[in-house]
């Protein structure tokens, strides 16, 4: 319906909204230019020096004419504050039945990791009317991931994970440009969105060759890393059990507890000392340097999914026996 | 009556007594041809950066070229331009002036604070010399700290430098303002103008310490790699943002009030009636100050700020509209039952007034969280600020320095190409800054040296307003110049306007600015529309 020149299409469950408040601000603004413009130029006109006009007792001050004007703008300024917010926290709503991907901004591309173990480089295959989830990070400096056509950016930051809530509502390729400058090729960080219909998105997926999925990746590398010595059942070191660990409480020694999201999760890799779960002595190493942003998301997928974390660690990294249950 | 004194200008011409000297007048003429030359480059650098974006394609120029060449015209036009503009040269020339005062309170600190801008001056230039910089003015981490290959430590020097200039001269009006009024010349008697050079002196100085901190943090970071801001040795890239923009949003303040002051001076001026609402336009000067130190976070809605955060500076963006909001109602009803010579300087305010209106009310789709989302760092954001600041503030400078210039110089303008250049900067701007909100909305990141070619038609015509733009910059240059020796010469007070600078000084004024010290005796803005005025 939007095919206006000026504006880009609206592609997502989000692009309306957002469109909304735009439009009711760019009503506001024209009403407002119009009086204040009609208003000076009435004035500028009818009391130009060269007109008679009525020119006597000047309104220094008149306090009940300044209350209208900061009333009006107090009402205006309120109005879009919580409609502005309002919006955006209805196109931000995570939900539980999201398709989680993974997207790696670095200099000067994005790298894209499906739980499958699919993977692209700027280019992100979606299915139309499915709420989808991105997991963001970036491997050197803050990027930042915009689609125009769904009216949804987040930036991409170093260090931590940033998540993107978004779902399409139409088929077609729509534009994916990096939105914070990063350096030399920022302006040719592009890439495309490529939205299909379910089944055109399952047929996509299964031709796309795969080495095997983001779960058995993560548990060669809970091997190849050394996590199993300490973090299954079988060793002799006293060390947290990550079996089901994903949206569990954990009580630190600090005395605080918190959830065990993706960044706490990722935290305890690369920064072991940051939070010490309760009772244990912080002797875990650092695996800063040791592992890509793309291994430690599967490492992540790994121990989110694997219900046999205690025991699968303890098979050799060259087994096919996950890959084929998956 | 001639004066029997020599005015300031004649009162000694060797080099020494120009740079040696101490003379509140003749240090906002030194800044004046400094902020001059800086805009200079600041504007052919954007020159160079208009004509790239004519094609699509990067083929001027290569992209880290491109990229220094942004970074520099952000870093010059915000330190080495607007944010001394009219606070060091209209500030530094009338503040004394305006009070009654033969200087201001410190005038040696003032000639230091003029050193430390052009020393800091230096070291940016050099930067540039030696290859320049490419990070952004916004200098943000990690690319800044860890990945750039540019002069980043000496532009940031440069700057750090140039900041205790601006802390100096805010305390030096900060002090002046309280302690140096003539008689009679109570808070709510002070041209309008004092007080916006007041609520920007506070903002000086309390948030460029912040800037000062926030360069050396990052010159650390870059030279030792201790992890202050790089995520691999424990550090927070975002930490920088926090503190970058907990001066800089400030820092947008500082280039926009003293030109709300300038405006509020020009209009009455040229309406011949006092200003509707003397006090609502006084206190919202202070209101902008306050709160503008408590929004900073709207400039990371999409970093990874946390939802309550993002709420409250939403809603506290909002809030600090709304005293801007009330000048701008207020000096639409000066207009009202007054008397309107449209005289150049009239001109520039009012299009202050249309410009800074649009911008302003840009300000409320960026500060609405849903809009922010898709707007945030492309060129809907370019073209708010470049509404505010360029629409605005260069529009007050040029406003102000044409009001104050017979008051400056002695001399006349000439009348005609004073109007002909207020218009062609009005057409050229707006033609410039307008297709770029178009071009936001439609999904063009800022910084970008090459663009989808769906977006060449607005950039075309953003070029082409460029190009007018600049016209309405050179011809005022060249007349200005040219009436230092040809212009028709000004009586004391050629606008018949109200103030101590009109009314008690010469035009130029004398060293010590008055024969005796003035006394005042009633309100400011005594002008009675009902009058006729013959100006010169």
């Amino acid at each position: 319906m939007w095919d206006f020149p000026l504006f880009p299409e609206q592609a997502s469950t989000a692009a309306r909204h957002v469109d909304q408040v735009y439009f009711a601000l760019i009503a506001l603004s024209i009403f407002f230019i119009f009086s204040i413009g009609g208003a000076a130029l009435y004035f500028m006109t009818h009391y130009h020096f060269r007109r008679d006009a009525d020119r006597r007792n000047v309104p220094k001050s008149n306090w009940k004419l300044e209350v209208i004007f900061i009333g009006s703008a107090v009402v205006v300024s309120t109005f879009f504050f919580f409609w502005g917010a309002y919006k955006y926290l209805k196109i931000s709503q995570a939900t539980d039945d999201a398709l989680e991907l993974f997207v790696l901004g670095k200099q000067w591309m994005w790298k894209v990791q499906y739980p499958e173990g699919q993977r692209e480089i700027n280019r992100l295959h979606i299915p139309v009317n499915q709420p989808i989830m991105l997991r963001l990070t970036s491997q050197d400096v803050i990027h930042s991931f915009y689609v125009p056509a769904f009216r949804v950016k987040q930036d991409v930051v170093p260090g931590r994970y940033t998540t993107l809530w978004f779902e399409a509502t139409k088929t077609g390729t729509f534009k994916l440009e990096c939105a914070e400058y990063c350096g030399t090729d920022h302006s040719r960080m592009l890439g495309e969105v490529v939205v299909m219909s379910a089944p055109d998105f399952a047929r996509w997926l299964a031709n796309r060759p795969v080495q095997s999925t983001m779960v058995a990746q993560g548990e060669r590398i809970f091997a190849r890393a050394g996590c199993s010595g300490c973090h299954t059942a079988a060793s002799a070191v006293h060390a947290p059990d990550l079996q089901g660990l994903f949206g569990r409480r954990v009580a630190l020694s600090t005395g605080e507890t918190l959830v065990a999201d993706a960044s706490y999760i990722r935290d305890s890799i690369l920064l072991p000392k940051k939070h010490v779960v309760a009772g244990y002595a912080p002797i875990m190493p650092s695996f800063e340097g040791q592992l890509s942003e793309q291994e430690i998301f599967a490492l992540l997928e790994f121990i989110k999914f694997e219900p046999a974390l205690n025991d699968a660690a303890n098979a050799s990294p060259n087994t096919e026996k996950n890959d084929a249950n998956k | 009556m001639a004066p029997t004194l020599k005015n300031y200008l004649q009162d000694g011409s060797t080099l020494r007594s120009w740079f040696l000297s101490t003379d509140h007048k003749r240090i906002a003429i030194l800044y004046l041809l400094s902020i001059t030359f800086f805009f200079m480059i600041g504007g052919t650098v954007v020159g160079l950066i208009r004509l790239e974006l004519l094609s699509p394609a990067g083929d001027v120029v290569s992209s880290d070229t491109y990229n220094r060449l942004f970074t520099i015209h952000g870093v010059i036009m915000v330190w080495f331009f607007l944010i001394p503009s009219i606070p060091v040269t209209l500030g530094n020339f009338l503040l004394p002036l305006m009070l009654g005062a033969k200087d201001l309170a410190f005038p040696r600190l003032n000639l230091l604070s003029w050193y430390l801008f052009i020393g800091g001056g230096i070291f940016t230039l050099v930067a540039v010399v030696v290859g320049g910089v490419d990070t952004g003015w916004t200098f943000y981490t990690p690319y800044s700290s860890t990945f750039a290959n540019s002069a980043v430590i000496t532009v940031a020097a440069g700057v750090f430098i140039t900041g205790f200039s601006t802390i100096a001269t805010s305390i030096n009006f900060i002090v002046t303002t309280h302690t140096m009024r003539a008689r009679g010349l109570t808070w709510f008697r002070l041209p309008i103008f004092v007080w916006s050079l007041y609520a920007t002196s506070i903002i000086m100085v309390l948030a460029t310490p912040v800037l000062a901190i926030t360069l050396v943090l990052l010159a650390v970071e870059r030279g030792l790699q201790i992890g202050i801001f790089d995520p691999s040795l424990g550090g927070d890239p975002l930490l920088f943002q926090h503190l970058f923009w907990f001066y800089s949003h400030p820092a947008v303040y500082i280039m926009i009030l003293p030109g709300m002051g300038v405006v509020t001076e020009v209009i009455p001026c040229f309406a011949r009636r006092p200003i509707f609402g003397y006090k609502p336009i006084a206190y919202s000067s202070i209101a902008i100050a306050i709160l503008g130190f408590l929004v900073w976070g709207h400039h990371m809605f999409v970093a990874g700020e946390s939802i309550y955060a993002m709420l409250m500076f939403s809603f506290l963006s909002y809030a600090v509209a709304i005293p801007s909001g009330i000048k701008i109602f207020n000096w639409t009803v000066t207009l009202y039952k007054g008397r309107i010579y449209m005289k150049t300087p009239m001109i520039y305010a009012l299009g202050f007034l249309g410009l800074f209106t649009i911008g302003g009310l840009t300000g409320l789709f960026v500060a609405a969280l849903a809009v922010d989302i898709h707007v945030h760092d492309t060129y809907f954001v370019v073209a708010h600020f470049h509404y505010i600041m360029v629409g605005g503030m260069v529009s007050a400078l040029m406003g102000g320095l044409h009001f104050w210039w017979p008051k400056m110089t002695g001399r006349l303008y000439p009348e005609f190409l004073g109007q002909v250049s207020a218009w062609t900067m009005f057409l050229g701007f707006n033609l410039t800054f307008f297709p770029q909100f178009l071009l936001g909305y439609l999904g063009m990141p800022r910084r970008y040296h090459t663009y989808p070619a769906e977006f060449q038609v607005l950039n075309v015509m953003s070029s082409l307003g460029a190009s007018i733009l600049a016209v309405g910059y050179i011809l005022p240059f060249f007349y200005l110049v040219w009436s230092l020796r040809w212009g028709k010469k000004a009586a004391r007070n050629p606008w018949r306007a109200t103030g101590l600078e009109w009314e008690y000084a010469d035009s130029p004024p004398i060293k010590t600015n008055f024969e005796s010290p003035p006394i005042v005796h009633g309100p400011a803005y005594d002008y009675d529309p009902q009058k006729e005025v013959n100006f010169d």
